[in-house]
């Protein structure tokens, strides 16, 4: 089993201007994972995939977070053992995060997480897509794109997966707010008043 | 149903130029017998051929993870019952574990074996449902379903004896299971594997050489192991298409390492391996459910210290997986140390196996969409959420 600090140190002496960052996590998983610089992505998730001692070759689950901007609670390196991810979370501007779990059918290892961060939770919410390294993200960015809005750079097809066409908004999000029950009685109404005339 | 331009579906060298070029674009669902659900293609032919093969989702759509993430860690078990109906048992245990996983919560062993057993008991009943399905798909509808059916409801009645419910069975919870096996359960789940293996011989005799069969399935909707691979193909169809990959044993997660089995591989990755892997693994299940049935411990299923209701686990994530039946289903929890998860995923094997169903389908004739869709084993439940 490599730990995530050994694959940012094997990807970085590869790539030594590759912006990689180590996200501890102290629960009892211990799942730590690496945030990828979005502009370094696509580079790094191919390395991870074809580096003959990492092998990642199956990218196994895809899923957006959101990540509203909070006031900071507590100062980070005060918070008591154990919390300091939120202590990190509330000091920062709010933003999407994808979260792409990594693993190695041919050497058997992983999970390997690796995470991308849009800019904020606005207007620049592009990322690239890592649907051309692995295909099995095809779908699940799509769903991504659907229940979270964020728009993947280079994917094939990206359109809702699970919401229909002339659905509003991206229900995911943590300040969605759902539609007025009117309008959740006749959720068509638009496309079927189009249809008629 | 609506003819189209043979522009932009590269039909070259099609028809006569008489007219008989044009593609017939079809949309085959959401209300179709052999789509196991709400799932909707849309199929554009050539004659009988497929030339492009679109699938549509979200028709049973109520955004599981939403109402999750408002509500605490114990009530989200009793819906992952209604993500793969057929196999609740299975998705009760993806669930618990990962939150296991994220709360550090250990489980008691005579706990893990039950889990076991019931894990396999569900592949069991799953795999029999699927051949029965699978014949239905290739036009033989009916029997092969009642005979599949019939063997299905003796697992079904030990689920029922045990939690209650034939398929909604509601069953494990964090660090344990929720009730004690009734007395005389043990000897009727014993007695129904001893017969299984009859089923299994009679329902292999019907099929192996069956010619019809063999020429429906062999050779149709070939998938490589590399593709499958790629594209994140998971449990029996990644198997059938050659490549070693069982999360029982690659993770050896719950006790599964103390059990001898083996895991069965096709080797073409077409739809008659991925139909003979299921009998395969129906009888590699018997091996562990014989070894598990005849280990199980005395003691407590449940752990005592563990807070069931207002669980708070601290803060973090953990992603936690388990092999089921129908490929990987995956929960990736992120805790605020609160009662509720910030974030609850569910990676569904329905949704991801279907990647490659175009690719499956592509030059092969419309009635074989029907068998590569059956042979890929989804349920809508768990593909739309």
């Amino acid at each position: 089993m490599i730990s995530a600090e050994q694959i940012r140190e094997h990807v970085l002496h590869a790539r030594p201007d590759a912006g990689l960052e180590l996200i501890s996590n102290l629960c009892p998983s211990c799942q730590d994972s690496l945030l990828v610089a979005a502009e370094d992505a696509v580079e790094v998730a191919r390395l991870l995939r074809d580096d003959p001692e990492l092998r990642l070759d199956y990218c196994s689950n895809v899923t957006g977070v959101d990540w509203p901007e909070r006031p900071v609670r507590t100062p980070p390196g005060s918070a008591p053992a154990g919390q300091r991810m939120r202590a990190e979370v509330a000091a920062r501007p709010g933003c999407f995060e994808v979260v792409y779990h990594l693993f190695s059918m041919s050497l058997k290892h992983g999970p390997v997480v690796l995470r991308m961060r849009t800019e904020n939770r606005s207007d620049r919410v592009r990322l690239p897509s890592l649907t051309p390294i692995w295909h099995s993200a095809e779908f699940q960015e799509r769903e991504v794109f659907d229940l979270y809005g964020i728009r993947f750079d280079g994917h094939p097809d990206l359109r809702r997966l699970l919401m229909w066409e002339e659905f509003e908004g991206h229900p995911m999000r943590k300040d969605y707010l759902p539609p007025a029950e009117d309008d959740v009685r006749e959720p068509f109404a638009a496309a079927r008043n189009r249809m008629v005339q | 149903m609506r003819l189209v331009e043979p522009e932009g579906f590269g039909a070259n060298g099609v028809g006569g130029g008489d007219g008989d070029e044009r593609l017939l674009e079809l949309s085959m669902g959401p209300q179709h017998p052999s789509t196991h659900g709400v799932f909707r293609m849309n199929v554009v032919l050539d004659g009988e051929t497929v030339v492009r093969l679109q699938p549509v989702f979200g028709y049973l759509h109520r955004n599981h993870e939403k109402i999750a993430e408002s509500q605490s860690y114990l009530a989200s078990i009793p819906y992952t019952d209604r993500l793969d109906y057929f196999c609740s048992l299975s998705n009760n245990w993806a669930y618990v574990r990962a939150v296991e996983t994220l709360a550090g919560i250990p489980v008691p062993e005579r706990a893990e074996y039950i889990r076991v057993i019931l894990a396999e008991l569900t592949r069991l009943q799953n795999h029999t449902v699927f051949l029965g399905f699978l014949l239905g798909d290739m036009g033989g509808w009916g029997t092969a379903l009642m005979y599949a059916f019939r063997q299905r409801e003796e697992i079904l009645d030990l689920f029922e004896a045990l939690t209650g419910s034939r398929m909604m069975c509601n069953y494990m919870r964090f660090g344990g299971c929720r009730c004690e096996l009734p007395s005389g359960w043990m000897e009727q789940a014993r007695a129904v594997v001893a017969g299984y293996p009859a089923f299994l011989d009679e329902m292999e005799q019907l099929l192996v050489e069956n010619e019809i069969l063999v020429a429906r399935t062999q050779g149709v909707g070939v998938v490589s192991a590399e593709k499958a691979v790629n594209a994140g193909l998971t449990g029996p169809i990644l198997r059938a298409a050659g490549v070693d990959y069982d999360i029982r044993k690659v993770d050896r997660y719950g006790i599964y390492d103390r059990f001898s089995y083996r895991v069965p591989l096709g080797e073409h990755g077409d739809t008659y391996d991925r139909m003979m892997i299921r009998l395969l693994e129906m009888r590699e299940s018997l091996k562990i459910l014989q070894q598990a049935m005849a280990d199980l411990p005395e003691g407590p299923i449940l752990h005592s210290d563990v807070q069931v209701r207002n669980l708070c686990p601290p803060e973090g994530e953990a992603y936690c997986r388990v092999e089921a039946p129908k490929g990987e289903l995956g929960f990736y929890l992120i805790s605020d140390n609160t009662a509720r998860p910030y974030r609850y995923r569910i990676r569904p094997p329905s949704l991801i196996n279907l990647t490659l169903l175009e690719e499956m389908s592509l030059g092969m004739k419309i009635a074989d969409v029907m068998v590569i869709l059956g042979s890929i084993d989804i349920v809508l439940g768990e593909v739309d959420r």
